[in-house]
């Protein structure tokens, strides 16, 4: 069963081929025999599944089943879900249950979908290899020695690896693109705005988004369709009407304008990253797409840019972590200056508590126009650039990362794993979609093309990653670690 | 040397919202600890702020009664510090956009002049929670109902020179919003608070003097009080070779004195940056077109028609129109009686007496406007004096009975302006006081006319206080000199 698409499987559990409640033991017990090597899951909710499992069941009998009754799913723990730890990948909210689901959790399980657990991540999303995690590192199926990429890297390494069909992941700075590139699935970023943020722990609230990570942009085009949408708890989720996405997979790409951003092939990309995306670009060239180079020029900024505002926005979202209400307390507090200090340095890991002091310091006072300021100006040309490129072609595409998925431990000067995001970035500070697509392999390390539409180009993301894959059969390949435990 | 005070307020208004600025939680005061907190109140993980847009018509509203310019985009930052009783380690406010821009307020002082304060700006923020230290030995106790309230702050310019005009500017403000509608002005709840901040210059100088930020002074007596101390304090600091620093001072009402909280060298740094959670708030002309059709009658607007139209001296038509609820009564028992001379006298004599007494707001007066205009129209048209109004008037107050005029035939009220009747009254008394008549003979004339208050008294006695007194007295004066 694991070997299907969410796409296959939806059709299987609609022909009677496998009940939900199989199809739900099935994962619960690959989770169980395979996750002990990958780390991929914080939590695993099997009893609660089954349960949802049987309810789809009796609907599909009942004949009253929703589109995606049955379909097992794992949410990264950064999504509360009622009655759940969720943890964001921290000691600090280790002991917290969400009293509530995020708007993504509430429509997922009105589509009928279950979760089958929550997936480990950086901590609090700040990371590009789910080495941050206070859980452990998540190891990539594709090489256990490898990172699978972050911050989603649970979601990623679990969907590679056949333990679940797809998994919800959210994306600052590339934390679904990256991830889906190292582990060789398919990822998609949504345009901000597009998917609600409510009840999604923030990290940088302008530029935090949620998508699908799964094995087939058809199955993303299936699970989008569910988490898209305005929701009035989000004022900066957009009040737009959702398309069909999957009606739209189909569309021919002949006459499709491609752009390469001549920024994305430059220094510090791997010769066979960029080869392997060449060859792809190839073949939609095959498929009657035309191909010209852009510039984006100020990508250069992206980083330096990113790494103000972010870190910014989340000094002060994480400052509820305070040990007053939720989340660790630190033993014995003398006073109230000692239940703070020592309730977040004993809360918040390493690189969490370097972000809070980057982002403290540029938003204080003589600083915060040199850098906060300076930043949203820089964000704007960004911003801009993608805009005017967007003038000229349909799509954008070049890696999703400089290079495959690095060794566990390699990374360990932070500014050398800030580097990783470089594809990635400008997107989210743009608020434009993008999706990553396998594309190939560096080795036994899987390659990810990465596309880029103009704001709300989701469907034609999907269209343009559908037909690739319909002309490919990368995304189809799996680990042999996900065969051992056939 | 002559110093001169100049004093700038900070009033922070509790909006009257069913719900809260940021949350759907209800906003009524008093409830049990942490029953009106919802998760966005606590600042969960994950949840997120959405306007409450009736936050946002009475801010506009308030902009508008002080003939303010009204931002087209204002916008949310977040004020970041850490206390116990903000959940979410800032406070949601507006720095650098506010919804309200430049305008001005007219005071009254008490000799009946007036004076043009102008507001630097108002902007939209939420309310803290509460901590709550007593209860709980050795520990804080918090409550967080209160938390996510909509506050608008009103900053004033540095234009006040005493506690007098800073106390007046504040009821100016109390009686805006409460005319609106927008708060309860309850200051004894909190819905009203202010930071006062004051200093001092030696007279004719231009540039300010250092000044003190008095916080969370709750009542109009207490900001004068502040005010006197912290004027007091400065000045002697400085005379004593000493000089005033830049600080946030705490007033303690029981002892009638200012405290240092913290120095300008303690202070926060709040880190504003644009709250990325909410969008800008965008505000076209015919969304305040709408606003400014429902804005009622405001107070500097009664107060000119009350003296202009219908004649009250300024003082009454400040008094009368300081509050909306005691403006529309007064109203409401003139257009019942028709003078209102005699219906501001009334309103503001026995029934603020009276109302006084029992500590009841004119809004739960056992008297209502239109008994109460009624009973004057009966002084008016003579079917009663006015020691019988009085009477009618605690009758009413005491419900028994409905209208005026039931109590006047109830009790037999009536005045007798019958000559015949009110003359044989006098003949009796004058004959049976054959003394009083003879002292009244051999007085001199001048001193005579002081004198027939006796036989007044006793005329009134015997008609059980109904005879029209006007004419006991005329009639009175006529026969007892016909004596002579």
């Amino acid at each position: 069963m694991y070997e299907k698409t969410l796409t296959q499987l939806v059709a299987a559990l609609k022909s009677g081929e496998f009940s939900s409640r199989e199809l739900t033991a099935h994962y619960l017990q690959r989770i169980e025999k395979a996750d002990g090597k990958l780390n991929s899951f914080i939590s695993v909710t099997a009893e609660q599944a089954l349960k949802q499992a049987e309810i789809a069941d009796n609907e599909r009998v009942a004949g009253n089943a929703r589109p995606l009754a049955g379909i097992p799913l794992a949410l990264k723990d950064i999504f509360c879900t009622l009655g759940v730890k969720t943890s964001c990948g921290s000691k600090m909210l280790d002991n917290f249950i969400a009293p509530y689901n995020a708007t993504v959790v509430e429509k997922l399980n009105a589509a009928g979908t279950i979760s089958l657990g929550k997936t480990n991540m950086d901590e609090f999303a700040m990371g590009s290899s789910t080495e941050n995690s206070y859980y452990g590192p998540v190891k990539n199926p594709w090489d256990l020695t490898a990172v699978p990429g972050g911050s989603s890297g649970g979601s990623a390494a679990a969907v590679a690896a056949g333990l679940v069909p797809a998994a919800m992941g959210t994306d600052t700075g590339g934390s679904i693109r990256q991830p889906a590139a190292f582990c060789g699935i398919t990822g998609l970023k949504p345009t901000y705005g597009r998917v609600s943020r409510f009840g999604i722990i923030a990290y940088a609230s302008s530029l935090d988004q949620a998508g699908p990570m799964a094995r087939s942009a058809e199955d993303c085009a299936h699970l989008l369709g569910v988490i898209a949408g305005y929701d009035g708890r989000d004022s900066t989720s957009v009040a737009r009407g959702v398309p069909d996405y999957v009606e739209g997979l189909n569309a021919p790409l002949s006459g499709l304008k491609i752009g390469l951003p001549k920024e994305y092939f430059g220094d510090g990309l791997d010769p066979e990253v960029e080869k392997a995306v060449r060859e792809a670009v190839k073949v939609y060239q095959s498929l009657g797409a035309t191909v010209r180079e852009v510039s984006l020029p100020h990508t250069h900024y992206a980083i330096p840019a990113y790494y103000v505002i972010a870190p910014a926005e989340a000094s002060s979202n994480l400052s509820r972590y305070d040990g007053v209400r939720f989340g660790h307390r630190c033993d014995n507090p003398s006073d109230l200056i000692d239940l703070y200090t020592r309730s977040r340095a004993e809360g918040f890991g390493e690189e969490v508590k370097r972000r809070i002091l980057i982002g403290t310091h540029t938003l204080s006072e003589g600083f915060f126009d040199a850098y906060y300021t300076k930043a949203q100006q820089v964000r704007r040309l960004i911003r801009q650039d993608f805009l005017d490129a967007f003038e000229d072609v349909d799509v954008l595409m070049g890696p999703a990362s400089p290079t495959p998925a690095f060794d566990l431990g390699a990374k360990k000067d932070p500014v050398s794993m800030y580097l990783q995001d470089i594809y990635t970035i400008a997107v989210n500070l743009a608020g434009i979609p993008g999706i990553s697509v396998p594309a190939g392999f560096v080795g036994s390390r899987p390659v990810g093309l990465q596309i880029l539409g103009t704001h709300f180009a989701e469907a034609q993301l999907l269209n343009v990653a559908h037909q690739f894959q319909q002309a490919t059969d990368w995304h189809l390949q799996r680990p042999a670690f996900a065969e051992e435990y056939a | 040397m002559q110093w001169e005070t100049v004093i700038g307020l900070e009033v922070h208004v509790q909006l009257a919202t069913r719900s809260k600025i940021f949350s759907g939680a209800s906003t009524a005061f008093g409830a049990e600890p942490n029953t009106q907190a919802c998760a966005v109140d606590l600042g969960l993980p994950g949840v997120l702020p959405v306007l409450n847009e009736q936050a946002v018509a009475m801010a506009v509203q308030f902009g508008l009664a002080v003939h303010a310019d009204i931002a087209e985009v204002s916008v949310f930052d977040r004020k970041n510090y850490f206390y116990p009783d903000l959940p979410k380690g800032y406070q949601t406010s507006q720095m650098y956009h506010p919804i309200v821009g430049p305008g001005d307020v007219e005071i009254t002082l008490e000799d009946g002049s007036t004076k043009r304060i102008r507001i630097h700006h108002a902007h939209l923020e939420e309310d803290a929670g509460k901590s709550l230290h007593e209860d709980f030995h050795g520990m804080t106790g918090i409550d967080l109902n209160r938390a996510g309230t909509p506050l608008l702050e009103i900053v004033s310019e540095p234009d006040m020179r005493n506690a007098k005009e800073a106390a007046a500017y504040l009821k100016a403000i109390h009686s805006i919003v409460t005319y609106l509608g927008i708060s309860d002005g309850n200051m004894a709840e909190g819905s009203m608070r202010c930071d006062v901040n004051v200093s001092v210059r030696p007279q004719g100088q231009e540039a300010f003097g250092t000044r003190a930020e008095i916080k969370n002074v709750n009542s109009f007596r207490f900001v004068e009080r502040a005010i006197a101390f912290e004027v007091e304090r400065q000045i002697e600091l400085i005379e004593d070779g000493g000089s005033v620093v830049q600080e946030t001072r705490l007033f303690d009402p029981d002892r009638d004195e200012t405290r240092s909280m913290r120095t300008k060298e303690e202070a926060n740094d709040y880190r504003y940056f644009p709250c990325p959670d909410l969008l800008p708030v965008v505000l076209d002309q015919a969304y305040l077109d709408h606003l400014r059709e429902q804005l009622p009658e405001l107070p500097a607007d009664k107060r000119e028609r009350f003296q202009n139209e219908l004649g009250l001296s300024a003082y009454d038509a400040n008094v009368i129109s300081a509050s909306r609820d005691m403006a529309e009564f007064f109203e409401a028992v003139h257009s019942e009686c028709g003078d209102a001379k005699q219906a501001a006298n009334w309103v503001q004599g026995e029934l603020s007496g009276a109302l006084n007494r029992e500590s009841l707001s004119i809004a739960n007066s056992p008297i209502s406007a239109r008994q109460l205009g009624e009973l004057i129209s009966r002084v008016l048209d003579d079917t009663i004096n006015g020691k019988a109004a009085k009477e009618v008037f605690q009758a009413l107050w005491n419900g028994q009975g409905e209208s005026a005029d039931e109590v006047i035939d109830a009790k037999g009220l009536k005045q007798v302006t019958d000559t015949g009747a009110i003359e044989a009254m006098i003949d009796q008394v004058i004959a049976d006081s054959p003394a009083q008549v003879a002292q009244y003979r051999d007085s001199e004339p001048e001193k005579r006319g002081k004198m027939i208050g006796y036989f007044v008294g006793q005329v009134m006695k015997a008609s059980r206080g109904t005879a029209n007194p006007q004419q006991v007295n005329g009639l009175l004066k006529e026969k007892l000199d016909a004596l002579l």
